[in-house]
């Protein structure tokens, strides 16, 4: 009784001193527990702007705690349990989210944001608590490799490829694929990812013997492109790559075929929204394709299984959220298990030893800056509909 | 770039400008109006602009109207909507200092926009294709029958205001509230309801302009209204505000510029020009283009 109340004591003095950051060892256990679930932390975006990403993230964090727990859990039958904490779609949040997940929940290990700039927000809890943290979709450079210093982080990791790597893919499918000799960039001036793909398109296109011809930029919230659409037309490329999102790369793209230009017309990940059809047109999306992380056509068996058990529990298709949620959750297990303990320095030592792991969104191995050497496929709109071009391998 | 092919480049720009243009100019139509009765830059006005967007979106959608129907119904909604934000926002501090009515009008404009955040989620939504885009190709020069339908509705709008501003008794009152708004109470003109009409008539046809948005680019979301809304701003001031002609010239002048910028120089200098033109006109000629120079009352 007396005991119990001590350690009541305790942990409201411990929360006390939370800011002062003193919480590395507090609980008064120095070793790990042997015993009980085992927690696994996901910081994502629940709520703001950014919710149907992190509501499909944690759905595929979910399924795979599920189907682990189902074959017996880890660790000679211990039980897996995913604590999600809201970030809210907000950098600041996201770093109050992954100290409460490390200090309060204690997760040995944790999923985190969708977005960029939340996982660097977060990282120096990360690197303070000694607590891994693996992004399903961080694609930024910066987000494990610390820009001042350029040291890599050692307790950040991603389950996907980077920029410039999506970048290049792009270049070589339009040159070698789409035979372009020409290219127009039309740039989302407000995204540091969008202005990252187009300075990697533009080498690659280069590199390849390809000229860009005109390069032009927008602003995320505007709504009239027909001006310099008009321009890009006159100056007649081959096709035409528009880095950005959804929103209003459907708008460039209506415009872009009521004024006529005919051309392919190229993006990224961040077109992969059932949004985008309804904005351009499904018959406006003809002849535009995509870089993206995986494509539920694809019919390898890793995603014709991970479909059907997603659509199970969920009653839909899973994005490529879901499916790289889910893979870096099971990176997770499978750093858990070979470390052969709940030690967060083990389990990322195991982690950054990941190699060839079978993803659903491919085999996956990390490199010596914690990005995952994987490859990428391209998704072509046909009628409204993505359908699996073909695969990339880096 | 030849001759032959920089001289189809323009003519396209102003097409696309023009279109462009008479959404600028239906908006800055209420602005002026308003500022002309009452002397109030009212910035609720672009969040009017949005909620008739939604207003028609949901005609669309629920109450499943075309076209017509739902613009009319959306211009109705936002003109009840004007006459309670007067009434409750502006009618109370009408003998207030004009700095305190400017503060309540950014006050309400972001009550709109975070208000509607919280109705309609701050996910942008599709309007429905109500009015399908035919694409006319005259040599080369590509129209489309939205902007025409666009061009078509502001016009007649805008001869229809001029029709009610100059020959109803309502407009006659408008006019005599604008010049003297002592004098025509003394008259007998019932001045707050006249200051209704005004927003009322104001916010119809920002609400047709947000309809018309809807339907020619597709996505209405609840900040829709901002950027728009100082567009035409800038549009009013640079016909000169509180003149009605000079709204209409200022909103298709700016469309034009725009384009023109984006056109012929860079894309990323859009928005500057339309500013630069702002403080230009205040620098050389702050009455607007279509303004005289006359002294303020005191």
């Amino acid at each position: 009784m007396f005991k119990a109340n001590a350690k009541k004591w305790f942990s409201i003095i411990c929360a006390g001193t939370l800011m002062a950051g003193l919480l590395a060892g507090c609980g008064g256990e120095k070793k790990p527990a042997t015993s009980g679930t085992i927690k696994i932390g996901a910081n994502l975006e629940m709520t703001g702007g950014n919710a149907t990403f992190g509501k499909s993230a944690s759905n595929g964090a979910k399924l795979a705690l599920k189907e682990v727990n189902e074959k017996g859990g880890v660790l000679g039958g211990r039980k897996l349990e995913l604590v999600v904490a809201d970030n809210k779609s907000e950098a600041a949040e996201a770093a109050n989210a992954m100290q409460k997940l490390a200090t309060q929940d204690k997760v040995v290990a944790a999923i985190a944001p969708i977005a960029s700039s939340s996982v660097m927000a977060g990282a120096a809890v990360n690197q303070s608590a000694k607590i891994l943290a693996i992004s399903p979709t961080a694609s930024n450079p910066a987000v494990t490799v610390d820009p001042a210093t350029n040291k890599v982080r050692d307790f950040l990791f991603r389950a996907t490829f980077i920029d410039p790597f999506q970048g290049s893919v792009m270049a070589s499918f339009a040159t070698a694929d789409l035979k372009a000799k020409t290219a127009a960039i039309y740039v989302d001036n407000s995204s540091d990812y969008a202005k990252g793909l187009a300075k990697f398109f533009r080498a690659g296109f280069e590199k390849q013997g390809g000229k860009i011809v005109i390069e032009e930029a927008y602003l995320q919230k505007d709504t009239d492109f027909k001006a310099t659409l008009t321009k890009m037309k006159a100056s007649n490329p081959d096709v035409i790559f528009v880095p950005g999102y959804y929103q209003e790369v459907g708008m460039i793209v209506k415009q872009a075929r009521e004024l006529g230009l005919t051309v392919p017309i190229l993006g990224a990940d961040g077109w992969d929204s059932a949004k985008l059809p309804e904005i351009a047109g499904a018959s406006a999306l003809n002849n535009t394709y995509f870089s993206n992380h995986y494509s539920p056509d694809d019919n390898s068996p890793a995603v014709k299984k991970f479909v059907e058990a997603y659509k199970k529990e969920y009653n839909e298709m899973p994005d490529a959220f879901a499916a790289l949620s889910y893979d870096a959750t099971m990176m997770i297990v499978n750093a858990i298990t070979k470390a052969n303990s709940t030690d967060t320095v083990k389990i990322k030592d195991e982690m950054a030893k990941t190699k060839d792991f079978p993803g659903v969104s491919g085999s996956i191995t990390l490199n010596e800056t914690h990005d995952a050497v994987k490859s990428a496929v391209i998704i072509e709109m046909k009628d409204g509909k993505q359908v699996f071009n073909k695969k990339v391998n880096p | 770039m030849d001759a032959s092919s920089f001289l189809h480049q323009l003519v396209q720009q102003l097409i696309n400008g023009i279109s462009l243009g008479s959404i600028y100019a239906l908006v800055a139509l209420g602005y002026t109006m308003v500022y002309g009765i009452i002397k109030l830059i009212n910035f609720a006005h672009g969040d009017i602009y949005m909620l008739g967007a939604y207003a028609g979106f949901f005609a669309t959608t629920i109450l499943k109207l075309s076209f017509l129907p739902a613009l009319v119904f959306a211009m109705v909604v936002a003109a009840v909507a004007g006459i309670i934000i007067e009434r409750l926002a502006y009618r109370p501090l009408r003998n207030a200092p004009r700095i305190a009515v400017l503060i309540t009008a950014i006050g309400v404009s972001l009550l709109l926009e975070y208000g509607m955040m919280l109705f309609v989620t701050p996910q942008p939504r599709t309007f429905p294709a109500v009015f399908s885009a035919t694409v006319y190709n005259f040599g080369g020069l590509i129209v489309n029958s939205q902007q025409v339908l666009i061009l078509v509705t502001a016009v007649f709008l805008m001869v229809t205001l001029t029709y009610i501003v100059q020959k109803t008794m309502v407009g006659k009152a408008m006019r005599a509230v604008s010049y003297d708004m002592d004098a025509a109470r003394l008259m007998g003109i019932d001045v707050d309801k006249v200051i209704s009409y005004t927003f009322a008539l104001g916010s119809a046809l920002a609400a047709a302009a947000g309809v018309l948005v809807g339907v020619y680019y597709n996505s209405i979301d609840p900040l829709m209204g901002i950027m728009p809304g100082l567009k035409a701003f800038v549009a009013a001031v640079l016909g000169g505000i509180g003149i009605l002609p000079g709204a209409m010239l200022g909103g298709v002048l700016l469309g034009v510029v725009e384009a023109m910028v984006s056109g012929f120089f860079s894309s990323t200098f859009r928005d500057a020009a339309a500013f630069a033109i702002l403080i230009i006109i205040l620098l050389f000629r702050p009455s607007g283009l279509l303004g005289k120079n006359i002294r303020e009352k005191v």
